[in-house]
């Protein structure tokens, strides 16, 4: 008993990873249309921004990690006007490559600059703590915060969505991109913005990443499938069933590797393909498409 | 087809009309590929062991290309997940070979079919995501795959396994070569391997030239140029997707077969390596040009050329083709022979309909102007 309390609460937790990691994709899709093939690597790279920033300049963590999220924010704004904007139109052929494209770039980019050697962002012990429940029960302090992180991060793009002016110019372009442009929105600079934030998330979520596991250049690609699978567990065009849909891949891969550690992986991603099968839309849809 | 209301006197007599898609410049090509295809099959007389295993790659990489040329640019299913099949028809090949004691050149079709029947119930979980997510869905699969693959201890489990000597180079066929050339059994599996590499690549293009050609391969193109009016004329694409997806996964699992046949040691992560079957393919295609069958040929070669030059740089290698993929996609989006055959109008493997006047049922004007509009493999709205 203690033990399945113990998977699913671990599970919960690691949910709260997995809607970091899928909140900045649900977003760019949101607004235009794009699925980023590289979001995982981005995620990564700015794991290792942070490693750089300690590292090289000696910063300590937290003014890195908080120095990120405008530096992030600042490169999501250029690729998106400089390399994404260009190719975004009808044809969803040109985005997937291009991003496709990006994703090898920044792996190898990182493989050449930092070496295939794994890594770790180092918060001086923070990492180890954890809060005794009672009855054998433990809940580590960078999972608890990882998970209100991620509560907070919702909460936050959600109010900028429905509750501010830039979030109604969001809606707008997203429901139609002409009509919005009629209407005097500058989708081009919108769109820079929204990438722009979208990586500001992946830096939370790279923060919590670093701080939670090892990373090297290469695990970007499996942080976009954990991503894309919470995004659609939970249904398009939802931050908190994204939420959700984190959870419930948390959960699975936590029981998975609970019966055999290397089935976690396998674990999660049969649940995805299962709530596939049965529930397309899944669990909490509201966008159309 | 948007070249007949454009006409003049289309909707008078279509009687007056030929469809046409053979061009002068196609039999030509025609002719050249022949001549082509039998030099490199006599390759093997006189070319160096090197040259046979680079080309035997070229030939593999082709048939990858064209099998996603033709699920992502004719078909619209755009798949990061190739990889899958690749994958499956080489671990299918190992287990046909050492357990049911089959040989090879019998276990490459058979592990191609077995793709197919697996590619069934994978269609009908992926083809749930449309458009961006059906390319995640399927290399969500794929990594399925690799994990299952790696939990079979009897196939070598996640570190791999070897295919013993008996089966790779006393093989019947091997053997056959050998014999017929007079050559050691190692050479012999090599020009055994580079014919039917060769082959492979042959086959699937004059199979994919075929159906292009067909009646689906018509209802490809509608289905690509405006997907409603396709199926409000009755075109079920549905169907015609869930085959091309199969039949690709039947070529896609032979050329895993096929590739390690030759390398004779697998493992999942090799195996189902995104990077190796799905990006490099995709690089080919693109650079070559989408939608075309010229194009992948086209990029195959100059894949080879980039690889052999620049391999040596190791990540740097791979970034560069990362940065020329999409310099190409933004300068020249039908890639290479695209941007070439739509400037001068070149078509090699013509799969586009031409109606085509008949001599003498007209007026006076020119009895075989083929009707021109140039859109080479795009869309035209």
């Amino acid at each position: 008993m203690t033990t399945l309390v113990d998977i699913v609460l671990q599970g919960v937790l690691l949910g709260g990873l997995y809607a970091l990691f899928a909140a900045g994709l649900s977003l760019i899709f949101g607004v235009m249309r794009l699925v980023n093939l590289a979001h995982g690597d981005l995620i990564v790279l700015a794991a290792f921004l942070m490693l750089a920033l300690t590292r090289v300049l000696g910063l300590p963590l937290p003014v890195a990690a908080l120095l990120c999220l405008p530096l992030m924010f600042a490169i999501g704004y250029a690729l998106q006007r400089l390399v994404l904007d260009p190719v975004l139109g009808k044809d969803i052929l040109p985005p997937l490559l291009t991003t496709f494209g990006l994703s090898i770039i920044i792996q190898n980019g990182l493989l050449e600059g930092f070496s295939a050697d794994s890594q770790r962002l180092s918060g001086g012990g923070v990492e180890t703590l954890s809060l005794p429940l009672g009855g054998g029960l433990a809940i580590g302090l960078m999972p608890l915060l990882t998970f209100l992180a991620a509560i907070l991060v919702i909460v936050a793009l959600n109010r900028l969505f429905y509750a501010t002016a830039l979030g109604r110019a969001f809606r707008a372009v997203s429901d139609d991109p002409e009509i919005a442009r009629l209407m005097g929105i500058d989708n081009r600079r919108l769109f820079a913005v929204a990438m722009g934030l979208a990586l500001s998330v992946c830096a939370v979520a790279a923060f919590f990443l670093g701080m939670r596991s090892n990373f090297d250049p290469t695990i970007g690609p499996a942080r976009l499938l954990f991503a894309f699978e919470a995004v659609i567990i939970g249904g398009l065009g939802s931050l908190w069933g994204t939420l959700a849909g984190g959870v419930v891949l948390g959960v699975a891969q936590t029981a998975g590797a609970a019966l055999n550690p290397e089935w976690q992986l396998l674990a999660g991603h049969l649940v995805f393909l299962a709530i596939l099968v049965a529930r397309p839309r899944g669990l909490f849809p509201r966008a159309t498409d | 087809m948007s070249t007949v209301s454009t006409h003049p006197s289309a909707q008078s007599s279509t009687a007056r009309y030929l469809v046409r898609t053979r061009t002068r410049l196609s039999a030509v090509a025609g002719g050249a590929g022949l001549l082509a295809v039998l030099v490199l099959a006599l390759l093997p007389l006189t070319a160096s062991r090197g040259l046979l295993q680079d080309l035997f790659y070229l030939f593999t990489m082709l048939a990858l290309a064209q099998c996603w040329n033709l699920l992502a640019g004719f078909a619209g299913l755009v798949s990061v997940g190739q990889q899958a099949y690749v994958g499956l028809g080489a671990y299918l090949l190992f287990a046909l070979c050492l357990w049911v004691g089959l040989s090879p050149l019998l276990a490459i079709p058979l592990a191609g079919l077995l793709c197919a029947v697996i590619a069934v119930p994978s269609a009908f979980i992926v083809f749930r995501l449309r458009g961006p997510y059906f390319a995640i869905g399927t290399w969500v699969l794929a990594e399925v795959f690799r994990l299952l693959l790696a939990q079979l201890r009897s196939l070598g489990g996640g570190t791999g396994m070897s295919l013993p000597r008996e089966v790779t180079n006393e093989a019947g066929f091997v053997a056959w070569t050998a014999e017929l050339l007079h050559v050691r059994a190692p050479v012999a599996r090599d020009i055994a391997s580079y014919w039917l590499a060769l082959g492979l690549a042959v086959l699937t293009i004059l199979l994919i030239y075929r159906l292009l050609r067909s009646r689906p391969g018509l209802a490809l193109a509608a289905i690509r140029d405006n997907q409603g009016a396709a199926l409000s004329v009755g075109v079920d694409a549905f169907r015609i997707k869930l085959w091309v997806y199969l039949a690709v996964a039947f070529v896609t699992g032979m050329t895993g077969a096929l590739v390690y046949l030759q390398k004779a040691r697998i493992s999942p992560d090799a195996a189902f390596s995104v990077l190796d079957w799905t990006a490099n393919v995709l690089f080919i295609v693109v650079i070559g040009g989408i939608g075309t069958i010229e194009g992948p040929i086209v990029g195959v070669i100059i894949f080879y050329l980039l690889q052999s030059q620049l391999a040596g740089l190791g990540s740097w290698y791979l970034l560069l083709l990362g940065l020329i993929a999409i310099a190409v996609m933004r300068l020249f989006p039908a890639g290479l022979w695209g941007s070439l055959a739509g400037r001068f109008d070149l078509h090699l493997f013509p799969i586009r309909r031409q109606l085509v006047l008949r001599v003498g049922s007209l007026e006076n004007g020119p009895a075989t102007g083929p009707s021109s509009h140039k859109n080479p493999g795009g869309n035209d709205d």
